[in-house]
Order: structure tokens, then C-alpha cells, then sequence
């Protein structure tokens, strides 16, 4: 995530393109002035920052379509964006390309309150989707925590999740139709209003694609009825260990709770004074343990709980009484990443996911490191789903610490990948990732994904140089792909 | 009492043998081999350009378009690779018998949630990933698609390709592996597939009310907006069966508030196996069966013939002679699809047709996997 040198804008191109759009757009939907285009510099990860040659401000899909048709006549590529808010650069701008902001696309076209179902444009955000379902009793399931801001069409690309989707599944598992425009300015429509779709399933495929296949213009979301009651429990641990076992032992009881959320020492006391979310600040790790549904189903599964967590040791446990305190001990988790920020002045956030049987000996891997690189690191986690969120804190105005946090999150996913983990959960690979691909997938996959792109994208317009790297990058970048527990001579007694 | 799903009398919901034989162990050296020997066969094949029709248990022969080619067998390449409770994932070999993976976690308490058909003794992993299709509880849990968390596969070159992994979320590269679901073994052939496993309900009761369609129609789409454990819903010749499942005191709760008539364990779990594997006698009606998958809120079709109603409205089952032609423009004023899911003339299509941009991706993606066009051809379209 070093930072890298701008590519100077073309002015020729730059105004080719820009008077080939405002030919059918108005002026103040085509953006090139440097101050005008300078806001959408960077996304969340704001190592990385290019100003576009030019952005476009559709206000609906046939403008959209226009513009794609334009842009793939010119040749001139095209990064889609929703709010910027992703965090691993994947509407990073490009200094010969055209940059598509869907926020103006912001309307609900429709709630379905009886087929349970909304339809909105992509700009849409994640959090309008279940202010505008709740007169219903219903809600779109997913939350990110960036999801005031966030847009559905970005959590499409990034199949994004939240504290809930251990119980309610992510992006991926919530929506059933998207529009979506190729590169050429072709209407698909991916998945239907059923519970499934004729052919391949490319709404699959689509979802976390990251802008790379398609740009999305419309999508068709399932709301759930919102559970009668939600209950939420804090259990402290004395290590961080137990913890994690902990949470292998409340799944081994059966239980599958609505969120299961750990944090470590340093960000509980990150996040204490900022949202005085009642956290025990001596403990060594915090379970933030919800249920959700009818009255009855709550009680018994807290009851549970509170006997999985007793038994594995919690320190002290404490059960929301109301909701006032419900919403307070989610408040400091949701607010970690921006408590975190008080503190430091820049903060790099890691998502990598392993098998849960490793949390132990990763965040073990982890404080290690933060001796190695002589940086601190603060540990929020989507237990329930093996998602780990190291947050790790340094100072971009030194350039020596921004190249130890980069190698300390390098070392964060390969240690990812050799315990059989992913170096990605919901965040995206985006250019951030992109040598750790090199690592997960061999040149041969790599190739497959290539060709993958290459249906659906001919000549690399969208969204180009993200996601997949190229076979020249991961020879220069020179690390080897490892199959985990795969051995070169596995039949060979080892001593 | 709600019902237990191990009561020991026909291994909860399926009628399969509950003690299926499991895998012998066999030397990784020796499964490195059967993999290198499918391979060679797809690359044979590739540079011969002769199709190829890989089966596993042989049970879904029925299912899709024409089959051609040389038979590439999974079958020898079975036995689960990982499986441990706590991480909720399990990982199997192609060839592994269905029975065989949902005895081992049964035997810990967890299941497939999304209940796919076996239709037959035989029926493997691979080809419950391969065709896609789900049971009862897909309007609840989810589709076979959902579960898939990551596959191992040869593609049409013969390569042995890694997609996803054994972990809850993952969004690097691609989403392969939920791309081979459904694929019906046109995009590679499924060596390995890593699936997301639940707990089984504690508790689960079934209620049956006696309702026309409409009627039927009106209260599962009530029912799918309130909180409530409804986890199958299956309507034919005026009975509407509900399943709940979840903690005890919330299936009694919900019991009470849905009414009807409540059956006993074994009533209900042969009553959910006989729609779960067409078992049911509503299925032996000789005319074609259809299959459309349409929007939940859709009226009682118009259409000739008999319907048997899933997935809260969303999946209706037609037993009919009409006209493909008709049913098609149905399933599509419906916003879904048909599809000709059993006998009847498969010559007109199996599955509804594509729109001509999805057709290009189709098309594109098949070659991108398969470039000799050998794997499965025609099985899902006649166009490639
Ligand atoms: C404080 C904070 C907390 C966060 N918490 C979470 C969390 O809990 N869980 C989580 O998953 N993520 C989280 N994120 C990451 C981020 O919010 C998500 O990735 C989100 O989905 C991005 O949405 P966006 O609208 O900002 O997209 P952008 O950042 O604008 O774009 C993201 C990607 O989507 C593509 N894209 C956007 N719109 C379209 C479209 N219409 N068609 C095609 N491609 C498109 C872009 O090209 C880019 O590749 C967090 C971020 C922040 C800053």
C-alpha cells in the first residue's frame, strides 16, 4: 500500500473524452478541473490517490449506458465508484480513465413489503435500504459498519458483510436481481424475482467482483421481518485464547448466534472513552454475543450462552437489559475503526479470515510482529465467521513507518494463507492486495480469473489492473504461491 | 415435545440407509493418481475434441439436456478430506456419497441445510454441487449455492484449479466455486467441493392445513414476513404443510399461532422426504413435470394440469401437457423461469432461454473453461 507516483493526466485526452461525454450530458454531470476532480482522488484506503482524467455523474441507466458506449468507442477505461468508502483501493482512480460516481442513482424504486423485497439504484445506501423497509417490520440484513454511508452497489462489488452475517449471510446471500450494463452499454439482467435463475449463476459471479465485469444499475434486495426481540451479551476473557475457544464452543453447542464479535485489549480501551459502551477494560478479550427472533427463542439461546460461556472460562459477562444498552455495546464495536483513528494518526486495517481453530495462534502470530516492526496493533474480529480485522497504527508522514506497516500486513495474510485462511473476507483484493494474490492463487488460476474478466470485458476496460494481478507482476513480485497442507512429497516420513 | 431429527427411525429426513459404507482411507498417493488420471482423460479428449460426460452417482441422468460423450466417472475419487464441527465447514471428495457426508455430520449434530434431493442411493457430492438443486428448506436456509464455500476442479484443460477455500467469507479473486454450482459439470469437472454445515434444529414440528391455492398462497407469503421458524412449506391437493424448527418453546409458540393439524414425527419425516425426493404420490402422475421458479407473491398459475407449491410460494411444481411455449411465457410474466424438469420432449429445451447478452457471457465463460468444448456439452444448452 506504499503510496505510488500520479500518472499525469493527458490534457488532449482528457478533453476528447470530456467533450464526448458532455455531448449528451449536462456540464455540471462531467467533472475535469483538478479542484473539481480532486475529491474523488482516493476511496477509504487513502494511501493510494490519482485524480481521474475525468469524472461522470449519471443520473440514470440510459445516461449510464451513454456513457459506457462512449467510453468503450474511445477506448478509455472506466472505474466505477459508489461512496469511496472501500478499503482496499478498489475505486482507486485511473489518470487516463473516466471515473463513474453512481451516488447520484440514490432512488428505492420499490418495496415489495409482501414479496419481502426492494429495488434500488445503486447508489442506494446500505442504510436507507432499512429505514425505508421499516414501516413494514422488515430490513435488509447486511450491515457493514460503514453503512451510513456505504452504497449497495459498492457491497455488491465487495460482497460486503457485517456484525450479522454469521447468522444472516452476506451481500451475496441477500440479493436476488441486479441490472447491470457490460462495458458495450448491454442491459443484463442477472437473477430473477424466483429464488433462482436460468443458466450459470452469475449473480454470484458478479457479486464481489469489484467493478472488474459489470457495472451495476440496479439491484433487487430480500428484506427479512425484522426479530420481535434482540438481546446482547459481553463475556471478558483473560486470554485471548480462551476467547477463541470460546467461540468454538458456543458453535459446537449448536448455537448460531445473530453476531459474534471479539476485540482485543487494545481496542476495547481504544473504543472505551470514546463511546462509554460499558467495556471491561482489563480484559485481555472481549465476546460481543447477540440472539435474535422470537421472545422465547432468545431467552433459551442466551440462557445457553451464558452456560457455553461460563464454562469456558468468561472472567465477567454481562446481558443487555434494554435496548438502550443493546444498541451501546454494539456502538463501540461498530465505532472501533474510527476510535482507533483517535488515537493514531493514520491507522491500516487488515481483513484477512481463517479457520477458527487458528485465532490463538495468529494473534499470537500478530503480537509478535508488532515487536518486529516495532508498530501497535489493535484487534477487531468477526469472530463468528473467522474474519479478523487487525487495525494496525502508524504515521503516514513517516515514510519509514508507512513501509513497516505495509510489510507487518503483508506478513498478516500470508500468515492468513499458511494457516488456510483467505487474505480477503469482505474488503476486496482492489490494487492493496493485489501482490498477496500472487500468494493465494497459482499462475494458473490466476490465468482463469484472467479469462473470467476477459468475458465478460474484452479489452480490459473496466476497472483495470485490480483484483488480479497479472503473471509479470507476481514474477517481479517474486513470492510463490503456497498450497496449504499440500506438501511437495507428502509420502515421505518428515522428522 | 418438538421432534428430534435423530430419532433413529429413518436417519431424521431422508429414507436412504442411515449406515452408508464410508470410504476406505486410501493413500494420498493413490488419490493423486485417480486426479491425474481424470486429468489425462480431459486432455485426451480436448486434443481428440470427443466429449466427455462425467458422472458421479448417475442419479441426475434425468435432469438437464441430451447427454453425449464417453462417461468420465467421479466415483473413485471419494472420502471426506476435513471436517470439523466447530468451524462449520466440511470438505469432500467428488465422489463421496451424499449419504455418506450427511451420516458424518449427523453424527455431530449438523446438516446440509439446504437438503438437496439424492434421487438415489447413489448420488454423490460432486453432482449435488453440479446440478444445484436444493430441497424444502432452500426458502429458509438457502441454495446449494450458498453453502459453497470453495471448490477444487479440473478444467477443460485439465488443470487442477483452486477456487475460495475452508473459510466463512472470502472475496479474493473471483466467486468460481458458487459458479460451479448449478454449472452442471459444463465449466470443469468438481474434484473436491468445501461446504458451510449448520447445526440441526433442536426442536422441529409440522402442521398440516387444509386450504386452497390461493388461500395457500396468500398465508406462506404472510407467514415469510413475520418472525417465525417456518422452515418448509410444500401445498398440493388442498393440504398445506408447514415445518418449523428452532429452539422448543419458539416452535410451540409458533405451532400455536399457525394452527392446523399437527403430525407426529415419523408422518412428517416421510412426508417432507416423499417432496424432498418426488416420492410423494402427487409425482406419480405420468405428464412431464415442470419446474418454475417465480416470484413468491405470484396467483395461482394459469396453467392446464396439476401444481404442487414449494418454497413459500416461490417454486411451483406442474405436472401438465401444455405447450412448453406457454408455460415459458408464464414463468417469465412471473418474472422467473421454467424449467422441463422430467420427461415430456426435450428436443424444444430444457431450460428457459437466455437473454442474447447473458447467452454471449454463457458462451464465453464455456470457452474460457472449456475451449475444446468437451465437458458436458448440451447438457445445459444446446448451444455450447
Ligand atoms: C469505517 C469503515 C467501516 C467499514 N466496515 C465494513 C464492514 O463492516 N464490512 C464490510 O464488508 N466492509 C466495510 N467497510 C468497507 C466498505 O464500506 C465496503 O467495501 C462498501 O461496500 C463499499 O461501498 P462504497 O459504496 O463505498 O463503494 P466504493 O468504495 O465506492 O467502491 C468499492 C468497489 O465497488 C465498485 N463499485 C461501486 N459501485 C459499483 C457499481 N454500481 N457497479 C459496479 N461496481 C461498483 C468500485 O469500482 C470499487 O471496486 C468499511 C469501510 C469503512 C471506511
Amino acid at each position: 500500500m506504499t503510496a505510488v507516483t500520479e500518472t499525469p493526466v493527458n490534457l488532449m485526452r482528457q478533453r476528447g473524452a470530456a467533450a464526448a461525454l458532455r455531448a449528451f450530458l449536462p456540464e455540471s454531470s462531467v467533472l475535469f478541473e483538478r479542484e473539481d476532480v480532486k475529491p474523488y482522488e482516493c476511496d477509504g484506503l487513502s494511501a493510494y490517490r490519482q485524480v481521474p482524467m475525468v469524472v461522470a455523474l449519471p443520473e440514470n441507466e440510459g445516461e449510464v449506458q451513454r456513457i459506457l458506449k462512449t467510453c468503450f468507442t474511445l477506448r478509455v477505461p472506466v472505474v466505477a465508484r459508489g461512496a469511496g468508502t472501500g478499503l482496499s483501493g478498489g475505486a482507486l482512480p485511473l489518470g487516463n480513465g473516466v471515473l463513474l460516481s453512481l451516488a447520484r442513482m440514490m432512488r428505492i424504486l420499490e418495496i415489495d413489503p409482501r414479496a419481502r423485497t426492494a429495488r434500488v439504484q445503486p447508489g442506494v445506501r446500505n442504510l436507507a435500504i432499512s429505514e425505508a423497509a421499516a414501516p413494514y417490520g422488515l430490513y435488509y440484513a447486511p450491515d457493514p459498519s460503514s453503512q451510513i454511508a456505504c452504497t449497495i452497489g459498492g457491497n455488491v462489488a465487495e460482497n460486503s458483510g457485517g456484525v450479522h452475517c454469521l447468522k444472516y449471510g452476506l451481500t451475496v446471500h441477500n440479493i436476488v436481481k441486479l441490472r447491470a450494463l457490460s462495458i458495450e452499454g448491454e442491459v443484463m439482467e442477472i437473477g430473477s424475482d424466483g429464488l433462482d435463475a436460468a443458466g450459470y449463476d452469475l449473480l454470484a459471479l458478479m457479486t464481489g467482483s469489484e467493478g472488474m465485469l459489470a457495472v451495476v444499475t440496479e439491484v433487487t434486495v430480500k428484506l427479512l421481518p425484522r426479530p420481535s426481540r434482540a438481546q446482547c451479551m459481553l463475556a471478558a476473557f483473560d486470554d485471548v485464547t480462551k476467547a477463541g475457544q470460546a467461540v468454538a464452543n458456543i458453535i459446537a453447542a449448536g448455537i448460531i448466534p445473530a453476531g459474534l464479535e471479539m476485540m482485543d485489549k487494545p481496542a476495547t480501551r481504544a473504543v472505551e472513552p470514546f463511546v462509554n459502551a460499558g467495556y471491561p477494560l482489563d480484559a485481555e478479550a472481549l465476546l460481543i454475543c447477540e440472539a435474535d427472533g422470537t421472545d422465547e427463542e432468545v431467552e433459551e439461546e442466551m440462557r445457553r450462552m451464558q452456560e457455553v460461556m461460563r464454562a469456558s472460562g468468561a472472567t465477567e459477562m454481562r446481558v443487555s437489559r434494554d435496548e438502550a444498552e443493546r444498541l451501546r455495546f454494539w456502538a463501540g464495536r461498530k465505532a472501533a475503526f474510527p476510535a482507533v483513528g483517535r488515537i493514531t494518526p493514520d491507522y491500516y486495517c487488515m481483513d484477512g479470515t481463517i479457520p477458527r481453530r487458528h485465532v490463538g495462534e495468529v494473534l499470537r502470530g500478530i503480537a509478535g510482529m508488532e515487536k518486529k516492526y516495532r508498530l501497535r496493533c489493535a484487534n477487531v474480529f468477526h469472530a463468528g465467521d473467522g474474519n479478523l480485522h487487525p487495525l494496525i497504527m502508524y504515521d503516514a508522514n513517516d515514510s519509514d513507518q508507512l513501509q513497516r506497516t505495509e510489510a507487518f500486513g503483508a506478513e498478516i495474510l500470508e500468515l492468513c494463507i499458511q494457516v488456510g485462511g483467505t487474505i480477503t473476507g469482505e474488503h476486496g483484493v482492489g490494487v492493496e492486495k493485489i501482490n498477496q494474490m500472487c500468494v493465494q492463487f497459482t499462475a494458473e488460476e490466476l490465468e482463469a480469473l484472467h479469462r473470467v474478466k476477459h468475458a465478460f470485458d474484452e479489452h480490459a476496460l473496466l476497472n483495470p489492473g485490480k483484483a488480479v494481478p497479472t503473471l509479470a507482476r507476481c514474477a517481479e513480485f517474486g513470492r510463490m504461491h503456497v498450497h496449504v497442507g499440500q506438501e511437495k512429497f507428502p509420502d515421505l516420513p518428515r522428522f | 415435545m418438538g421432534e428430534g431429527w435423530d430419532g433413529g427411525v429413518n436417519c431424521g429426513e431422508t429414507s436412504w440407509p442411515c449406515i452408508t459404507s464410508v470410504s476406505p482411507v486410501i493413500p494420498v498417493a493413490e488419490m493423486s493418481q485417480i486426479i491425474d488420471q481424470l486429468a489425462a482423460s480431459i486432455r485426451e479428449a480436448a486434443a481428440r475434441g470427443t466429449p466427455l460426460r462425467i458422472v458421479g452417482g448417475g442419479t441426475k441422468d434425468f435432469y438437464g439436456g441430451a447427454l453425449r460423450g464417453e462417461t468420465l466417472a467421479t466415483s473413485a475419487y471419494r472420502g471426506i478430506v476435513e471436517y470439523d464441527p466447530t468451524e462449520l465447514v466440511i470438505t469432500a471428495r467428488a465422489g463421496t456419497p451424499l449419504a455418506e457426508i450427511e451420516g458424518a455430520l449427523r453424527e455431530k449434530r449438523q446438516m446440509l441445510a439446504f437438503e438437496p434431493p439424492h434421487f438415489g442411493a447413489t448420488t454423490t457430492l460432486g453432482g449435488c454441487v453440479a446440478a444445484g438443486l436444493s430441497g424444502p428448506r432452500r426458502a429458509c436456509a438457502g441454495a446449494v449455492r450458498d453453502f459453497v464455500l470453495g471448490v477444487r476442479m479440473l478444467d477443460g484443460n485439465g488443470r487442477d484449479l483452486h477456487f475460495g477455500g475452508r473459510v466463512m467469507k472470502n472475496v479474493a479473486g473471483y466467486d468460481v466455486s458458487r459458479l460451479m454450482a448449478g454449472s452442471l459439470g459444463t465449466l470443469g469437472l468438481i474434484l473436491e467441493a468445501s461446504l458451510k454445515v449448520l447445526p440441526l434444529p433442536p426442536a422441529e414440528a409440522t402442521l398440516h392445513l387444509k386450504c386452497a391455492e390461493a388461500e395457500a398462497l396468500a398465508l406462506m407469503n404472510e407467514w415469510a414476513g413475520k418472525p417465525l421458524p417456518i422452515t418448509a412449506t410444500a401445498f398440493r391437493n388442498d393440504d398445506l404443510g408447514v415445518r418449523l424448527s428452532g429452539a422448543g418453546a419458539a416452535v410451540e409458540a409458533a405451532a400455536k399461532r399457525i394452527g392446523g393439524t399437527r403430525v407426529d414425527t415419523m408422518l412428517a419425516g416421510s412426508f417432507w422426504n416423499g417432496i424432498r425426493e418426488q416420492t410423494d404420490a402427487w409425482f406419480s402422475d405420468a405428464r412431464p413435470l415442470w419446474r418454475l421458479s417465480v416470484k413468491s407473491t405470484t396467483p395461482p398459475l394459469d396453467l392446464p394440469g396439476s401444481q404442487l407449491i414449494e418454497w413459500g410460494g416461490a417454486l411451483r411444481w406442474l405436472k401438465t401437457d401444455a405447450e412448453a411455449r406457454t408455460i415459458r411465457e408464464t414463468a417469465a410474466r412471473a418474472r422467473g423461469h421454467a424449467t422441463l424438469f422430467r420427461g415430456g420432449d426435450k428436443a424444444a429445451g430444457v431450460f428457459q432461454p437466455l437473454s442474447t447478452p447473458l447467452m454471449k457471457i454463457h458462451q464465453r465463460l464455456k470457452q474460457s473453461f472449456d475451449p475444446a468444448g468437451i465437458l458436458n456439452p448440451g447438457r445445459m444448452y444446446p448451444e455450447f
